[in-house]
């Protein structure tokens, strides 16, 4: 019988519980795979792996180049170059994830279906999370692995065993706290362009306080001011490599943790099946 | 649950918003088939569905759905119900049979199935030829059926229908009650439809809760809340004074009056008094009667009698 034959029939078939956040990740990778903008973002995310990827190649088969050889730093460095697309990415995709959906009344088609306000979250957050982590954590291992490649020994390696738990760690905390902060930041308005703008200005802004404030105190104690700062402090110490500010890290902590926990609470009050103004 | 178990119970419930109460202590229960939750703007219709659908917590009582406790297992009732909300929906970024299938998954349907039934829904509810473009691209009667589509995709046992003919054309209108009507009375889904549109709700349900102030004002089957206990009459009259002196004398013999959309008043005559009753009161007032005609209960007599309407 052909479909426009057919009125409405009851459905017999099977029914799953629990995978509706999958169900979001994969419709919302899908969606993004399918904007050019976003895949000349993800492309150019790459050309810092290109760059040190050759550098490791020179280090590993010249040893005049031994300048160059890979260290610790060079893989947190990595990670500091890699927070402009980090950055663009975050304003790309996340300042729009739930704003649009709010602005569509989307919510109340969600959360109409068996699924729960932490199962949305969890969606959207995965979205995020998957891209900026295809970002940072997957070239950084593939660094690693890259370098074995060339250096044709595991010495490099086994001397610096802490590295892909680093890259693990850092990677995780870094993007769990930009995206749990871009979330709460687009559940609060229907308008993603305003989102993205009002997130790397908050960026930018508290950059520019700390650079205002360590002119006045002549030091760098009020690091943790700036978003990004307390992210490099906790970075620096997973690498081990010398802090750059004088803060102390558990302070850095503190604060990252303080955004994670402000956002959830925000998430949890914002994504409703239905507005309350009272 | 057994067949004969109401799909949906409400005990003594009451929701606030800030200091303003939207349901007042309703109790109720709704009844398989189709029912229609009539009421005036700010009656609390539509805060009543989203309780039911645990949007909203209530401040006190109890409420069931399909048997299950809304309070300990919402998304239990949410696998099991479609909900049509009022305002405008959708997903943004997809096409419609994107969209549909997407939320046949997101209600636990497999991929393949979830696509299947996209189509099939599509074409049940009118959309077949529309279903590639954009749901952005809709007009408001499209985006009317294409709630329907998402709420029906994952064969609910329970619809909730929040206003389904809002900004429709007349044809667009009749076709949507065809498909209400069609899927309570041929396809065996209980549906729940909110509406302040009285002809709406005649057309497609067979019971009728009708709310007023966040109050259940009246509630049953529409045949037997339409049946007379009294006589209706459709009344013009003519007087050189103050009409509303002689509907006054009228509500004070205890009759009631509801003006209609024409100059026609509808005049419900309790007990066996009749015409004789309207003819002596209208000679004791001095207003000639032009024109009386018996007439039948409607559906808007008992909400004009349930919410005290004039």
């Amino acid at each position: 019988m052909p479909i426009h034959d057919q009125g409405y029939r009851r459905y017999g078939g099977s029914r799953s519980r629990g995978r509706a956040w999958f169900v979001i990740f994969t419709t919302g990778v899908r969606a993004m795979m399918r904007s050019r903008w976003w895949i000349v973002v993800m492309i150019a995310s790459w050309i810092q792996f290109i760059v040190r990827a050759v550098q490791f190649y020179i280090a590993a088969n010249f040893s005049q180049a031994a300048v160059v050889a890979p260290s610790a730093a060079t893989f947190r460095d990595f990670f500091d170059k890699q927070d402009f697309f980090v950055l663009v990415a975050t304003v790309m995709l996340g300042a729009a994830s739930i704003a649009q959906d709010r602005r569509a009344n989307a919510l109340q088609i969600y959360l109409s279906k068996p699924l729960t306000r932490l199962e949305y979250i969890c969606g959207k957050l995965s979205v995020l999370m998957a891209f900026l982590l295809f970002i940072t954590w997957v070239p950084a291992i593939l660094l690693l692995v890259v370098q074995v490649v060339f250096a044709g020994n595991f010495t490099f390696l086994t001397a610096n065993a802490y590295l892909f738990p680093a890259i693990t760690v850092y990677s995780l905390i870094e993007v769990l706290t930009v995206s749990m902060c871009v979330l709460a930041l687009s559940s609060l308005s229907t308008n993603s362009r305003f989102v993205g703008i009002l997130y790397a200005a908050l960026i930018f802004f508290s950059d520019a306080l700390y650079g205002v404030m360590r002119a006045v105190t002549g030091g760098t104690a009020v690091s943790w001011i700036a978003f990004s700062n307390n992210l490099a402090q906790l970075g620096d110490v997973i690498f081990r490599v010398p802090l750059r500010y004088e803060t102390p890290w558990l302070v850095s902590l503190t604060v990252v943790v303080a955004l994670i926990g402000v956002s959830a609470v925000i998430l949890e009050r914002r994504i409703r099946g239905v507005e309350i103004v009272a | 649950m057994a067949d004969t178990d109401p799909v949906v119970s409400l005990d003594n419930v009451v929701v606030e918003y800030g200091r303003n109460r939207a349901l007042n202590g309703v109790t109720a229960s709704f009844s398989g088939g189709a029912v229609g939750l009539l009421g005036p703007n700010g009656a609390g219709k539509s805060t009543l569905i989203k309780s039911l659908l645990g949007f909203v917590v209530p401040t006190q009582g109890q409420m069931r759905v399909l048997g299950l406790d809304v309070a300990t297992s919402p998304v239990d009732i949410r696998a099991r119900i479609g909900y049509m909300p009022e305002n405008d929906a959708h997903i943004p970024g997809l096409s419609a049979v994107q969209f549909v299938a997407y939320c046949g998954e997101l209600a636990g349907l497999p991929a393949a199935d979830a696509t299947q039934r996209a189509h099939e829904v599509l074409y049940y509810v009118g959309l077949g030829e529309a279903r590639y473009r954009n749901v952005e691209t809709y007009s408001t009667g499209m985006k009317q059926r294409i709630k329907l589509a998402q709420a029906l995709v994952h064969d609910p046992d329970l619809l909730f229908l929040d206003e389904p003919t809002n900004g429709m054309d007349p044809k667009g209108r009749d076709e949507m009650l065809d498909l209400v009507r069609d899927l309570a009375h041929n396809k065996g889904i209980n549906l729940i439809l909110s509406s302040h549109l009285l002809p709406d709700v005649e057309y497609t349900c067979d019971e009728v809760v009708v709310m007023d102030k966040g109050r259940i004002a009246a509630a049953g089957p529409i045949e037997a809340l339409k049946q007379p206990r009294g006589r209706v009459y459709e009344l013009r009259v003519k007087t050189h004074g103050e009409l509303e002196a002689f509907f006054d004398r009228l509500t004070a013999a205890g009759l009631e009056c509801h003006s209609t959309d024409d100059d026609v008043v509808r005049v419900f005559v309790p007990g066996d008094g009749g015409a004789r009753q309207l003819f002596s009161l209208a000679a004791a007032e001095g207003v000639q009667v032009r024109h009386l005609r018996p007439s039948v209960p409607t559906l808007e007599d008992v909400f004009a009698h349930a919410v005290g309407e004039d």
